[in-house]
């Protein structure tokens, strides 16, 4: 005891560095056991050859890993512009919603029917009706492109959600800040513009990257109606090599992009909620 | 004419009556303080004398013109009245000098290079002028404060209403705060405060007001209404508050 509290601890750091110790100890002792006993009675269940060689084959993986990542760039490019569009469709529909003056009334009401569709039906279902519905028309190249129609599903999705959370947003913004502003002689619209979205869009950022996760993954959705994106790409490889693997190659690369981008969201989350307190 | 004229007015929350036929005059350069329990109406009034609330009836005159006419656009009056909260109000997103700029840069239209000179001079007569680029949640209470009213003054108003503004502060802060209303009071601001510092009310004040249930039970110099005090409640109120 003498020793260590000649290192400058109090008696308080003492004790917490012993209980972190021992913490420490236990949390590693039960994870290997867990680890180990993953290691000795997985393999040994009746099926795990044929699972091994079907869905953790190294060749197969090697092999088509490259061209999945290939792949993978159509998700990040249908990602890169549907996400700002729902952005600034989502933020639209919510001040449609909350839209005041009476002349704007058609606005509301569009704006609540549109969320309560879309957040309404399962994505697949909107992304089928609008993928497969619109070209149906009859359109011309490049018009009837999977591409604009499925992103354009996604879009209509993902924007009745994120505009619900804006709007969440907006009414976390206390009441006494509008109050603030109107006596400085601001009109309504300059309240919301300089005064209540600010607030109320850093308030949400930490679920809207919650949504952009989601978006990242259903962005494979479209590959229902044609483009060859890595979920597709991987059905491809599965048919070719009779070998569920690529399967498994494109989960990886999801987590290698989702798993940060999870992490960072709940940062922000805990670092919002460390804030408030 | 006095600079603020009220007439009967009523301000209602349902069937709960919170102003019921206040009349009070303010001349130009005075400094008048409203007493009274929490709930006696003294908060309400000083919002709808900024329409903040719209009043159910009476009249209220700025310079002689009824402000208080339905349908009227509150803009250009609120930008006329400054009023400062007691909880501060500050934007959190904004400096303490962006704070203080918005409202003359939105509403006036001026750029932030013709402003910046005269806003930064309001800071440094409040004493404020290393803060400025603060944030305000790296403010004291009383410094916040102190920027809520450089935010009102910077609109140049011909009137200020103080809404119980030391009231969410340490008992150690509050002289800094009431020190910048002595200072507006040399200027010849004219001000309405809604206050529980009776010490300051009866030193400064040109007129106090004792509210009680929404109604101005007794008016008058503070000498007057604090040493005599015609009106029971008043008494009855007063000995409880100096107490």
């Amino acid at each position: 005891m003498t020793t260590i509290k000649a290192a400058g601890m109090t008696r308080r750091e003492v004790y917490e560095a012993q209980q972190r110790k021992r913490s420490l100890i236990i949390a590693a002792t039960s994870t290997l056991v867990v680890v180990a006993c993953l290691i000795i009675f997985v393999p040994m269940s009746p099926g795990w050859e044929k699972v091994q060689r079907s869905f953790f084959n190294g060749d197969v993986l090697s092999d088509t890993f490259p061209k999945l990542l290939d792949a993978f760039k159509i998700n990040l490019m249908i990602f890169a512009w549907s996400a700002p569009a729902i952005a600034i469709l989502g933020l639209l529909i919510a001040l449609a919603r909350d839209a005041k003056s009476p002349a704007l009334f058609p606005l509301r009401i569009f704006g609540a029917a549109f969320t309560d569709i879309f957040r309404g039906v399962p994505v697949i279902l909107t992304v089928y009706l609008i993928g497969f519905g619109i070209p149906g028309l009859g359109l011309p190249r490049p018009w009837n492109s999977p591409y604009i129609w499925g992103s354009l599903a996604l879009i209509l999705t993902y924007s009745a959600y994120v505009a619900e959370i804006f709007r969440s947003g907006i009414d976390s913004v206390h009441q006494s800040q509008r109050s603030a502003a109107l006596s400085l002689g601001l009109s309504e619209r300059q309240v919301m513009r300089d005064v209540v979205l600010p607030q109320a869009i850093r308030n949400v950022v930490p679920s809207q990257m919650n949504m952009l996760i989601a978006l990242q993954k259903d962005v494979s959705l479209l590959s229902f109606i044609g483009p060859v994106e890595i979920f597709r790409q991987a059905g491809v490889f599965k048919s070719l090599t009779a070998n569920f693997t690529p399967y498994v190659g494109a989960a990886i690369i999801f987590l290698i992009v989702t798993i940060p981008a999870t992490r960072y969201a709940d940062y922000l989350m805990s670092k919002q909620r460390k804030d408030r307190s | 004419m006095a600079k603020l004229s009220l007439r009967g007015v009523v301000k209602q929350f349902g069937a709960n009556t919170v102003c019921d036929g206040i009349d009070l005059n303010v001349e130009e350069g005075q400094m008048v303080c409203l007493i009274g329990a929490s709930g006696a109406g003294k908060s309400t009034l000083l919002r709808c004398i900024n329409l903040l609330e719209a009043v159910e009836d009476g009249e209220i005159f700025l310079d002689g013109e009824d402000i208080a006419e339905p349908g009227l656009n509150p803009q250009g009056v609120r930008a006329r009245i400054g009023m400062v909260f007691q909880s501060f109000n500050l934007f959190p997103h904004m400096t303490a000098l962006e704070n203080a700029m918005l409202a003359p840069r939105r509403v006036h239209g001026r750029s932030k290079a013709d402003l910046v000179g005269e806003v930064k001079e309001l800071f440094t007569r409040f004493g404020l002028a290393d803060r400025m680029h603060n944030y305000p949640d790296q403010l004291s209470g009383g410094q916040q404060q102190r920027v809520a009213i450089i935010r009102a003054l910077a609109m140049r108003p011909e009137v200020m209403l103080f809404d119980e503004i030391t009231s969410a502060l340490d008992p150690q802060l509050v002289g800094e705060v009431l020190d910048v209303l002595l200072m507006l009071k040399q200027q010849g601001m004219t001000m309405v405060l809604a206050t529980h510092e009776m010490g300051f009310a009866r030193q400064a004040a040109d007129k106090v007001c004792f509210l009680k249930d929404g109604k101005i039970i007794e008016e008058g110099p503070p000498e007057a209404l604090f040493d005599a005090p015609e009106r029971e409640e008043t008494k009855a109120f007063l000995a409880r508050a100096l107490k």
